[in-house]
C-alpha cells in the first residue's frame, strides 16, 4: 500500500496540468487565505469593540461556544443547497466558520490585557482610543493570533470537506479517488492535505514570533511562564 | 419540516443515524480519556517526555479528519469504508486534547495531600487512583467537555468516506436536494452536543461530592 502510494506521489503526471497537486493546492490556499482575511476583517474589529467597551460578551462566548459544535459538513452543503452551486456558497461558509475563533481570540485577548497597565495607561491621561491602540492591542496579538491560528486549521479542514459541494482544491483529489476507489490517489491528497495544515500552522506559529512586541515576549519570560 | 417525520422511512433514517453518531463520537472520547491519563501522567513525571507528547499532540490535532480517516486505513491495514478508522482518528484527537489538561489537572493536586496519602501507607498506583485522580476531576472537566463538542461535530465528516452517523442526513440530503433533512441533521448535532454537555457537567458533579460540601480545599 505505502509503495503504491510512493508511486502516485512521485509520478510528474499527477503533479502537473490544471487538475494536478500544485494547482489544487494553490487554489486550497487561496480558498484558505481569503476565507481568514475577510473573516479576520469582520471579526478583528468586532472582537475589539467588543472587549474594550464590555458590550455583548456574552453574545461572543455563546456563538462560539455553539459554533464549536456545529458540524461542517451540514453548513456547506445547507449553504449550496440554499444559494446554489458553485464557489461563492461554499467560500461564504468557509468564512462563517473562520469567524468565531479569531472573534472570541481578539475579545479574550482585549479583555485579558493585564489591568494594572490599562490603569496605569489611564493614570498618564491617555484617551480611550490611545489605551487601545497603544496598550490593549499590542498585549491582546498572542491571543488574536492564536484565534487566526485554530481559524485556518479550520478552514483547511474545512475546504477539503467541501470539495462534496463542487469546491475545487485538493479535497477535490481525495474525493475523486473515493470514487474510483484508488486508495493511492486519495491518501496521496490526504497526505498533502495534512502537510499543508501542518506548514501553514508552522508559518502563522512564526508571524506570531516576528509580530508581538519583544517588550511582552520579554515580560512572559521574566514573569516565568513557558 | 414536521412533514419530514411523517414519512416511518425518514424516522427510521434519523434514528438509525442518530445512535451511530452517538456510539461512533462516545465511544473514542472514552477511550481518548483512557489514553490521555497515561501520557499525562508521563508528560507530569517525566520531563523529557514533555516537549516530545505535547509536540505529538499538537502536531495530530492539526492534521485534518478527513485526511486522517483516509490515512490511518493506509498506516493500520483497516478496511476503508469500516467505522473502525473513525473511532481511531477520533480516540487520538481526544488523547491529543487531552495530554495537556491531565498533566495540568494531576500538578494542580496540592503536594500535601499527596504526601498526606504517601504518610497514610498509600502506594502509588492507589494513590494515583483514589487520590490525586479524583482531586483532578474539577480541572480535566472542562477539556473532556471540548474534546466531547469536537468529537460530535467530526462525526459527521464521516459520512464522506461512508460511515455512518448524522453526517449521512447532509450527503442523503444535498443528493436528494433536500434542505429540510440537512437543517434536522444540524440540530439533531447540536442537540446531542448540549445533552452530552449536560451529562458530563452532571457526571463531574456527582464525582466530585466535596466540591458541594463547602470544605475548603485551600
Amino acid at each position: 500500500m505505502i509503495g503504491e502510494l510512493i508511486t502516485w506521489l512521485t509520478d510528474p503526471a499527477h503533479w502537473t496540468g490544471p487538475s494536478g497537486i500544485l494547482a489544487q493546492t494553490l487554489l486550497h490556499l487561496y480558498y484558505c487565505v481569503f476565507s481568514v482575511v475577510v473573516a479576520s476583517a469582520v471579526a478583528v474589529p468586532l472582537g475589539v469593540y467588543i472587549g474594550h467597551t464590555g458590550r455583548g460578551a456574552v453574545f461572543v462566548v455563546g456563538i462560539s461556544n455553539a459554533m464549536r459544535a456545529l458540524p461542517t459538513l451540514g453548513l456547506v452543503t445547507l449553504l449550496v443547497l440554499w444559494f446554489g452551486l458553485g464557489t461563492g456558497p461554499a467560500l461564504a461558509g468557509l468564512v462563517i466558520l473562520a469567524i468565531p475563533a479569531i472573534l472570541s481570540g481578539t475579545y479574550a485577548g482585549i479583555r485579558n490585557a493585564p489591568a494594572d497597565a490599562v490603569d496605569a495607561a489611564k493614570g498618564m491621561g491617555m484617551t480611550s482610543a490611545q489605551r487601545l491602540w497603544q496598550v490593549e492591542l499590542p498585549t491582546a496579538l498572542p491571543l488574536v493570533f492564536g484565534g487566526v491560528r485554530s481559524a485556518m486549521l479550520q478552514v483547511v479542514a474545512t475546504a477539503a470537506v467541501a470539495a462534496y459541494v463542487g469546491l475545487g482544491g485538493l479535497g477535490r483529489i481525495l474525493l475523486d479517488g473515493l470514487k474510483i476507489s484508488d486508495y493511492a490517489q486519495m491518501a496521496s491528497a490526504a497526505i498533502v492535505i495534512a502537510v499543508l495544515a501542518v506548514l501553514l500552522d508552522l508559518v502563522l506559529a512564526g508571524a506570531t514570533r516576528l509580530l508581538v512586541p519583544r517588550g511582552l515576549v520579554l515580560a512572559a519570560r521574566r514573569g516565568g511562564k513557558d | 419540516m414536521i412533514d419530514f417525520f411523517d414519512s416511518p422511512s425518514n424516522r427510521e433514517l434519523v434514528l438509525s443515524q442518530l445512535g451511530e453518531h452517538i456510539y461512533l463520537a462516545l465511544l473514542p472520547l472514552l477511550l481518548g480519556v483512557l489514553v490521555a491519563l497515561p501520557l499525562g501522567r508521563l508528560a507530569q513525571q517525566v520531563r523529557w517526555s514533555r516537549g516530545v507528547l505535547q509536540g505529538g499532540a499538537n502536531i495530530l490535532y492539526t492534521i485534518p479528519s478527513l485526511a486522517l480517516f483516509v490515512l490511518i486505513p493506509g498506516l493500520l491495514g483497516t478496511p476503508l469504508l469500516s467505522s473502525i478508522n473513525v473511532i481511531i482518528a477520533l480516540t487520538l484527537y481526544t488523547a491529543a486534547l487531552l495530554v495537556r489538561p491531565v498533566r495540568d489537572a494531576l500538578d494542580s493536586v496540592p503536594a500535601n495531600v499527596v504526601a498526606a496519602a504517601t504518610a497514610m501507607g498509600y502506594r502509588p498506583g492507589r494513590r494515583w487512583l483514589t487520590v490525586e485522580l479524583p482531586l483532578a476531576v474539577p480541572v480535566l472537566a472542562a477539556a473532556v467537555r471540548v474534546a466531547s463538542v469536537s468529537n460530535i461535530s467530526l462525526v459527521s465528516v464521516g459520512a464522506l468516506v461512508g460511515i455512518g452517523g448524522l453526517g449521512r442526513l447532509f450527503t442523503d440530503g444535498f443528493q436528494r436536494d433536500y434542505p429540510e433533512q440537512i437543517v434536522i441533521g444540524i440540530a439533531l448535532t447540536l442537540l446531542l452536543a448540549l445533552v452530552v454537555d449536560l451529562l458530563l457537567v452532571a457526571l463531574w458533579r456527582v464525582s466530585t461530592p466535596w466540591a458541594r460540601a463547602g470544605v475548603s480545599r485551600a
